[in-house]
């Protein structure tokens, strides 16, 4: 081999994950036809194993690059940009996957939705969210979005025979192809007047058009429609209406999915596009997210209230929750003074970090409590779970006062951490109504603990459902717990992560 | 470590209690939680036979940094103020495993590991010196009482539940951007001691003053925010009334000698005119709603607002009478309001029904309770010799102190305290024998004997030698009262 083509495998080695993720995939799809069971145990484990095999591999390239103090680098002609956040995200990402196929092997088993789309979809999509969140390049910034949607509005669909999944994911898809437009549109105009599509070079010419006010027009009309792309694909109001109908619609597990890695990643996107790229028109997008955030908690968490089914319930807590995580992004630059952006941002890394695991958690429960033929699905079916099973009471429990923002677990502290960012930046009056908002999201959580505690069950049939099943649901649990009593690991980790972005 | 320990040993006991299994192993489980209870009172001793009266500063100190993202750190410590309240509250804890013994059958472990868990929060809360550890333990504390309430409440407990959950989270939720403000404010530090020294400008401080007042007002529960009490107290049951009356509702006066009073002085002083409103309608008003009640657990429950009332009066004339009065007061209000509600535990396990007109005439068949409940309510109407009779007392005295009319109005408290209290005790107690399940009841039992008894002894020690209670708190209260008198500007 010769020395240049050694440099070029070295210099290609942070991709590691993504290549092995392809090829993992492509053995999954290979494996699978000729798998004749209806339990799929060898592709479950291989792509099980590929996902553990991304995770090493992540860990690795995270440990080279940080011996040879590279904290960031760019790749692949400026495509590709690896840096300690993407690596972060991306194992919240395996995380999640792996989380997720345990979770709901047995639901699409039972419903003899187990095939070999689910996970070759899955594992794709996976591979769309690690493009995304280590673009840095509006180019690689597309395709790992439309990687990813692709294959969710697939999964959305993945029972074909039901009538609401088939329209869940019509509206995902046509709202989804729409949000693109929109972003393409933005991308095509902060091309046109810097002439790159790499973000670091983005970055440069905005700073010194930024200046001219004539330029300056012309951005931000472009960073009004990256706005809104990016809006959708987090889902914060006035661009969440897709989230309900989606949410619900959607199989169990596949809303589950679609509730934990692509948020990471759309939180991913936002920090590329609107940090990397576009930091110097911090004033005209911080203004935007403000009031998204405003009106995501106020929709999400009034409209939760009236709500009968769980999914649908989550769903809009989803967006309430995703307007918190704005206030940390929104709080970066203070007066055009940058000091406490990486300090503000990190909350808002915190905040989407726990809020996976809340949601993976919750999605979980619903899974662990539905069986064949019965789909827990309204808040009804969670009546008197604490004399079914006291300990499954206890787990969704803990998980509804860490989604409320209780002490002593994971959600108050990524309350308090996005709210410190908001009050830092002085922006009190929207800590107030955050606040405010946040106490009438809790009745909703404190209605399923009432339901579960204070309530007689409507049947006494004890829980049933695999071992890891259990084992990682209940782990689940107690990881928001244990964050909720040492926050300081995770909380340092995203600091560090979002300092060398 | 001694603090930690009176944290941390009714939390693992009552983690140990849930681990213990279902119904199934209910011996067992209120063996371990009366063990938890009586080892976590008996840590708790040596931090009053050990407490030096003669520094006003904290001690018992222990400091460790806990989440340095934020600075946050694990800071614990007393002064004469805070630690009364921890001894009160795990000898609180012991009677009200004792209390339960026989009488909670349904979910055994869980009952009794809400309450330990309950209580070393509580301890938490009066230790912390950091704000945010203070803020954990303070809205922690919420989760055992709404299950508490939710489950072995009465009739109408979901609703309570709620009702409580919803309006005291309000209140700490708006403490908690208060807090923020001031982590910024200190050039980002959590703690409370340094919060102390901060100068703030007046205008600020009044903002401040709001953020901490929604919180603590609704947990004292000051007028008029003190609507979710009668019904998270009638629903409750005994155990959890109890706490409610003797720990929770101090949380509140609490916050306010913690927070508002050292870093606001100037706001508090700037509002004291309506702080002082506030309490005298709680005084006088909540005593003339306590006199219509027909329920008596609804009754007790306006008498705690009424003689919370009392407390905040203290705290915002600003002298020493006063503020030392209000603190006698809270923890003679802690054991009279205990017994009162275990009072009523003891003939609503009999009778199963609250309504003072299903009695009559139960001093015939119960003598040594109606011995015991007579000196309960003397104590509530605040009869020298009481512990009642010191805290109004001194309270009254603060309030003349600063206006003869202030000191009026209180002064009525003495009289509406006895008719309510007197005129429940003698349609409850006295008359000939109502019906025939009066005439069926049982006398006290060993166990509800040893509970009351012991709250007896407390409270006439407490009436006749208040010394020991008044000399830890002095040098704190002074302390206090000095750093109101200069202002923060």
């Amino acid at each position: 081999m010769s020395p240049s083509a050694a440099t070029a495998i070295v210099d290609h080695l942070p991709a590691l994950p993504e290549v092995l993720l392809l090829v993992g995939t492509c053995a999954v799809m290979l494996l699978d036809l000729h798998v004749k069971s209806e339990r799929r145990v060898a592709t479950f484990r291989l792509a099980q194993g590929v996902l553990l095999a991304c995770a090493l591999a992540t860990l690795w390239v995270m440990q080279v690059q940080w011996e040879a103090n590279y904290s960031r680098l760019i790749l692949f002609n400026g495509l590709f940009v690896s840096d300690i956040m993407s690596h972060i995200v991306k194992l919240a990402c395996y995380a999640a996957t792996s989380v997720a196929l345990v979770y709901s092997r047995q639901w699409l088993l039972d419903r003899g939705l187990l095939r070999g789309e689910f996970l070759t979809l899955l594992m794709f999509s996976l591979l769309g969210m690690m493009v995304l969140i280590s673009a840095n390049s509006f180019l690689t910034v597309y395709l790992g979005l439309e990687l990813m949607s692709l294959c969710l509005y697939a999964l959305v669909a993945l029972n074909r025979d039901s009538p609401a999944s088939t329209e869940a994911a019509m509206k995902y898809f046509v709202l989804g192809a729409l949000s693109s437009g929109l972003l393409l549109y933005g991308m095509s105009m902060i091309y046109g007047a810097t002439g790159t599509l790499q973000l670091n070079e983005v970055a440069q010419q905005v700073s010194r058009m930024a200046g001219n006010n004539a330029d300056r027009a012309f951005l931000v009309f472009g960073l009004v429609f990256v706005v809104a792309g990016t809006a959708f694909k987090i889902g914060v109001a006035p661009f969440h209406m897709w989230i309900p109908d989606v949410y619900h619609g959607a199989p169990t597990p596949v809303t589950l999915v679609i509730g934990a890695g692509p948020k990471l990643a759309a939180f991913a996107m936002a920090i590329r596009l609107l940090v990397n790229g576009l930091l110097d028109l911090a004033q005209d997008w911080q203004q935007m997210l403000a009031l998204m955030a405003l009106l995501s908690m106020a929709i999400g968490n009034i409209t939760a209230i009236a709500q009968t089914n769980l999914k649908r319930m989550l769903a809009y807590s989803t967006i309430a929750h995703m307007g918190f995580m704005l206030l940390g992004l929104m709080s970066g630059v203070v007066g055009g003074n940058r000091l406490s952006a990486a300090d503000a941002y990190s909350t808002a890394l915190f905040y989407s970090l726990v809020y996976v695991l809340m949601t993976l958690g919750a999605f979980g429960m619903l899974l662990l409590l539905s069986r064949a033929g019965f789909d827990c699905e309204l808040l009804e079916d969670m009546r008197g779970l604490s004399k079914r099973s006291p300990w499954y009471a206890f787990v969704m429990m803990v998980l509804m006062f860490s989604l409320a923002g209780l002490p002593p677990t994971a959600g108050f502290y990524a309350k308090l951490a996005v709210l410190s960012a908001a009050v830092s930046a002085g922006q009190l009056w929207l800590a107030v109504a955050a606040v405010v908002l946040s106490l009438v999201g809790a009745f909703y959580y404190l209605r399923i603990v009432k339901l579960m505690y204070f309530d007689e069950p409507k049947e006494t049939a004890p829980v049933q459902a695999p071992r890891d099943m259990r084992v990682v649901l209940s782990l689940n649990g107690l990881v928001l717990l244990l964050l909720g009593i040492f926050p300081q690991g995770l909380m340092g980790l995203c600091l560090t992560a979002i300092q060398h972005l | 470590m001694l603090l930690s320990l009176s944290i941390w040993i009714p939390i693992a006991a009552g983690l140990l209690i849930l681990a213990a299994g279902g119904d199934r192993h209910a011996p067992l489980q209120r063996s371990l939680a009366l063990g938890g209870a009586i080892f976590g009172f008996l840590v708790t001793i040596p931090l009053f036979t050990g407490f030096d009266v003669q520094n006003p500063g904290m001690q018992f100190v222990q400091n460790i940094p806990w989440i340095t993202r934020f600075n946050i750190n694990y800071h614990l410590g007393v002064d004469g103020i805070s630690v009364l309240f921890v001894l009160l509250n795990s000898f609180i804890t012991v009677l009200i495993v004792i209390a339960g013994w026989s009488v909670v059958e349904n979910r055994v472990g869980p009952y009794y590991a809400s309450f330990l868990i309950l209580s070393g929060l509580l301890n938490g809360v009066f230790a912390a010196l950091d704000g945010v550890l203070f803020y954990v333990f303070f809205e922690a504390t919420l989760i055992p009482m709404f299950i508490i309430i939710g489950i072995w409440g009465g009739p109408n407990r979901v609703y309570a539940a709620v009702k409580f959950f919803l309006y005291t989270l309000l209140g700490s939720l708006l403490m908690l951007i208060a807090l923020l403000f001031l982590y910024f404010k200190s050039g980002n530090s959590f703690e409370i001691l340094d919060w102390h020294k901060l100068p703030i400008p007046l205008d600020v401080q009044k903002w401040l003053f709001f953020g901490f007042l929604f919180a603590f007002a609704v947990k004292v529960p000051m007028w008029p925010v003190h609507t979710w009490l009668p019904d998270a107290h009638t629903e409750a049951p005994t155990g959890g009334s109890v706490v409610l009356a003797a720990i929770l509702l101090k949380l509140g006066a609490y916050g306010f000698v913690r927070f508002s009073l050292p870093i606001l002085p100037d706001a508090s002083r700037y509002f004291s005119g309506m702080m002082i409103a506030l309490s005298l309608i709680a005084v006088v008003y909540i005593g003339l709603v306590a006199l219509v009640q027909s329920d008596m657990k609804r009754l007790i429950a306006y008498s705690s607002i009424s003689h919370m009332g009392f407390v905040t009066l203290g705290f915002f004339v600003f002298n020493a009478y006063g503020v030392e009065g209000a603190l006698v007061q809270m923890i003679s209000h802690g054991f009279v309001s205990a017994a009162m509600f275990l009072c009523v535990g003891v003939l609503y396990d009999r009778m199963h029904t609250r309504m003072i007109s299903d009695y009559g005439g139960v001093v015939n068949t119960m003598p040594k309770f109606a011995a015991l409940m007579m000196l309960f309510a003397m104590a509530n109407c605040g009869l020298p010799a009481t512990s009642g009779f010191v805290g109004e007392f001194m309270v009254i005295m603060g309030a003349m102190k600063a206006n003869f009319w202030l000191s009026f109005f209180a002064g009525t408290t003495l009289i509406f305290g006895a008719a309510y209290t007197l005129w429940m005790y003698k349609r409850v107690m006295f008359g000939p024998v109502a019906n025939d399940h009066v005439a069926a009841l049982q006398d006290l039992n060993p166990k509800e004997l040893i509970v009351l008894g012991a709250l007896a002894l407390a409270v006439l020690f407490m009436g006749v030698y208040p010394l020991p209670f008044t000399e830890v708190m002095h040098g704190a209260v002074s302390d206090l009262l000095r750093h109101v008198a200069q202002p923060k500007i």
